[in-house]
């Protein structure tokens, strides 16, 4: 823009400065990090939608009722298609990328892993996933964001993609991002812009975040095209939360679960969806380099399928599933939780429901972040006092 | 000029296109009033079909594997309608002079929503919309959930094609059984609602009475088209909502539809998600309980409901506090712009939004609150998008003037001040579509 020195650094760095004191001072709660606080370790939360099938990707191969009820689903027991995690269980060959951090101790599963609700909508059960309580719209922010508010400064929560989803919605405004192609508006204009939107709280909000975000990624080497994929926005995830990167805590989302219909076996939809996972997940630690030290990634979904085939070889909404947790601290190898077995099902079709996802999460929030289990308990996960993990996740 | 005029065009229409505003001067209930006649012509743009005589009737996998060449290139038959119908759609949309029909259009469209992005769909979602969808917007809700029910794209996406009862001749012989998939959305999405009052039971009974809805045998396989095949039709009468359903084949399936569509929750789930769409996020139990009374009341009559939603004082109120989405966001920009836009510029400019139309994430359909859009990057990408756009409309117009006609008593002084106060035309249109006033609705 001719006549203009408004460099955009400059504008940005005024802004940020008055976005991140404004929201340590409204939000911090007491007896946490303050914002000064640098914030090393990094969390990824992978909302896996649709429903992943448990029982697919982590096969009780050693549970004597695995072949009679899975049935045609039961997976061909073959050192191919199945990679051996602790003779019990083994590990769908799809998710390969992920058997090596199985094998170094850096990742491991929870089975038979379900949140509270018992019901079998998608839309619920993702709601509930996100929002932390025990009923679907109870609450209108997510746990993550409740996790968080407090313990990082301004611009260090991210969601990858355009939205954000309801696990980081809340009083703390995360940021959001995914590849445009179209060429930078000018500084100038977007200051305008943000002076237009000084009555609007939610529009300028945003647009403050975006700014922030598009210097991050100006700084780290320009815009690339393309790219919405998960895979992609993994690998960039890594970026924003690498050791040059200020990203501390970041959301992605993967869709695909939901196979009601031919979800095959070694092959199939189901697999090639398993296959992005783990490619994403291998990605974003390889791009993370040595930052993968402090790095974990979670990944849930909002409930499990039925035990045996439809009538049309895929599998109907079910109630456990199950949860992984990787990174270089992760203390892994392992499959964790009470194994409930299959010769008897829930409600006479689903895998039981034995563990609580919560207590995974909360264990991970207050190990690897370093949240008190006091406000995991009353604010992150209302009246959850007792609902607790005693397991050492992290090495 | 009141602010009513601008809220008719804003928050039931797409924003004022030429002199719209001004049409609608000081009647701003009989503009909206006047768009709810039944049986409304299908408007050429979106009647044409883009394979002749469409797709419904023919093969499934002719159209599945057909190939057409576009310019030096060949590509599926069911992209190039997808893309060809789609743009026509949004063209519609950015002419029309119905804007409060077709916004119902829209929100039709998303209750019942299916999704390109399954089984080659893309080439029968356009079709299925003008088939099942347009028909009913002012006539009965059961009407359409019935055309719905019995159309290919419905059928398809949510996987009833595949379901068999197990006791039905097919499903013995092949050893096969339900599918839940339609028959819980029906409940869940389409009419009672997640907490409507129905069991785990009543999907299963419910997916037991429409087995047989799927798609017409023919010597060269299934036909996109609907027929009732008795040969997979669970026998024998079921329970739903503990009212018994006798074994009539077909009948069954309709008598069941009928059943949903006259339920008191029905009523509710459909009032919620219309108080939602066009009054806010939260909608306010008095305005639900009224809409829901006259849903009732009329037995679905979809016009009379909205006439009942008109007649709120609610829906008057102002500032306008939903976010439009990415895609009535771009409608609006391009209808005010009054730009003729190719059709590389029409589809590029959903794509810089990120918006897919017909690919909502899930059978819920698009989200339909402000926190869904107004993630930083999506805001971002709209102000990218509207800038660029800026700069093709002619310049002639004095800007201010324009944001007058526009937006009449709805221009804020702080945008107005903004639009006067910017270096240039470009800017001063550019930050009229950035502004508050065209992202909310």
């Amino acid at each position: 823009m001719a006549g203009s020195d408004f460099s955009r650094r400059n504008f940005l760095k005024f802004g940020s400065q008055s976005c991140a004191l404004s929201l340590a001072q409204s939000y911090l709660p007491s007896g946490l990090l303050t914002a000064a606080e640098k914030l090393d370790k990094r969390l990824m939360v992978v909302i896996m939608r649709g429903a992943l099938d448990g029982l697919a990707a982590v096969p009780p191969i050693g549970d004597k009722s695995y072949v009679s009820a899975r049935g045609q689903l039961a997976l061909p027991q073959n050192s191919e298609v199945l990679l051996d995690l602790n003779g019990f269980f083994a590990m769908h060959s799809a998710l390969k990328p992920l058997y090596p951090l199985y094998q170094q101790r850096e990742m491991l599963v929870m089975h038979a892993v379900a949140t509270p609700y018992r019901e079998r909508s998608h839309f619920d059960a993702q709601n509930l996933l996100e929002n932390g309580s025990d009923k679907p719209f109870k609450l209108s922010s997510g746990w993550l964001n409740r996790a968080i508010t407090g313990q990082a400064g301004g611009k260090e929560v991210i969601a990858m993609g355009s939205n954000i989803p309801l696990l980081l919605r809340g009083d703390w405004q995360a940021g959001s991002w995914s590849s445009s192609v179209l060429p930078d508006v000018t500084d100038e204009f977007l200051e305008r812009v943000q002076q237009m939107y000084k009555s609007d709280p939610i529009l300028s909000s945003a647009l403050g975040k975006a700014i922030d975000l598009q210097s991050m990624t100006d700084e780290s080497g320009g815009k690339s095209k393309g790219g919405r994929s998960f895979v992609e926005l993994m690998g960039k995830a890594a970026e924003f939360m690498g050791p040059s990167g200020e990203m501390r805590i970041g959301t992605a989302e993967l869709g695909g679960w939901d196979t009601h219909a031919n979800q095959g076996l070694d092959q199939g939809p189901l697999a090639r969806n398993m296959g992005i996972l783990a490619e994403g997940i291998a990605t974003f630690k390889e791009k993370l380099g040595s930052t993968w030290n402090q790095a974990a990634v979670l990944c849930i979904t909002e409930f499990g399928r039925t035990v045996r085939a439809n009538g049309s070889g895929g599998t109907d909404h079910g109630t456990a599933s199950v949860a992984f947790l990787i990174g270089g601290r992760v203390n892994g190898g392992r499959v964790i939780g009470e194994w409930p077995g299959l010769s008897q099902l829930y409600q006479g079709r689903d895998l039981y429901p034995a563990n609580d996802l919560r207590t995974l999460i909360k264990a991970t929030l207050n190990q690897h972040l370093g949240i008190s289990n006091d406000h995991l308990s009353q604010v992150v996960f209302p009246q959850t006092h007792l609902i607790n993990l005693q397991d050492k996740l992290f090495a | 000029m009141s602010l009513d005029g601008f809220n008719a065009c804003v928050r039931f229409g797409f924003g004022a296109r030429g002199n719209e505003l001004q049409d609608i001067g000081a009647d701003p209930k009989g503009w909206l009033l006047n768009q709810l006649q039944p049986g409304p012509p299908v408007p050429p743009l979106v009647a044409k079909r883009a394979r002749a005589g469409g797709v419904v009737g023919q093969s499934v996998k002719e159209i599945r594997q057909a190939e057409v060449s576009v310019g030096k290139r060949s590509i599926r038959l069911t992209r190039h309608i997808f893309q060809e119908e789609t743009c026509n759609r949004l063209l519609n949309h950015i002419q029309t002079d119905s804007p409060f029909y077709e916004r119902l259009v829209v929100f039709w469209s998303n209750h019942f929503s299916v999704s390109a992005s399954k089984s080659q769909l893309g080439g029968l979602v356009n079709e299925y919309e003008v088939q099942a969808i347009r028909p009913h917007v002012n006539g009965y809700f059961k009407d359409m959930l019935k055309a719905v029910m019995k159309h290919p794209a419905m059928l398809i996406y949510l996987d009833n094609v595949r379901s068999m009862g197990p006791n039905s001749p097919q499903g013995k012989r092949r050893e096969k059984g339900l599918n839940e998939n339609l028959a819980r959305e029906i409940l869940e999405l389409h009419t009672l609602g997640v907490n409507g009052g129905y069991s785990q039971k009543d999907v299963i009974s419910l997916a037991g009475v429409i087995t047989g809805w799927g798609l017409k045998n023919s010597p060269n396989g299934p036909l996109i088209q609907f027929a009732f095949n008795q040969a997979v039709h669970e026998p024998g009468s079921k329970n739903l909502l503990g009212y018994s359903i006798k074994e009539e084949g077909l009948a069954e399936g309709e008598n069941a539809l009928t059943l949903l569509a006259e339920h008191p929750s029905t009523a509710k789930h459909i009032a919620i998600k219309l108080a939602r769409h066009f009054i806010s996020d939260q909608p306010p139990k008095e305005a639900v309980d009224v809409l829901a009374q006259s849903f009732m009341r009329s037995g679905g009559h979809l016009p009379t409901v909205m006439q009942t939603l008109i007649d709120l004082k609610q829906t008057w109120e102002q500032p306008l506090s939903k976010l439009k989405t990415p895609y009535e966001y771009v409608v609006s920009v391009i209808r005010a712009s009054q730009l003729e836009l190719n059709k590389q510029q029409l589809m590029g400019s959903l794509r810089q939004v990120n918006f897919e139309v017909f690919n909502a994430p899930s059978p819920a359909g698009f989200d339909d609150v402000s926190q869904a859009w107004s993630g930083p990057d999506s805001i971002m990408k709209r102000i990218e998008w509207a800038y660029h756009l800026a700069k093709k409309v002619s310049t002639e117009r004095h800007p201010v003037q324009m944001a007058e006609r526009l937006l009449g008593s709805g221009l804020s002084a702080q945008t107005r001040q903004t639009i006067v106060r910017a270096p240039s035309a470009v800017d001063s249109i550019a930050l009229m579509f950035a502004s508050p006033e065209f992202q909310r609705r």
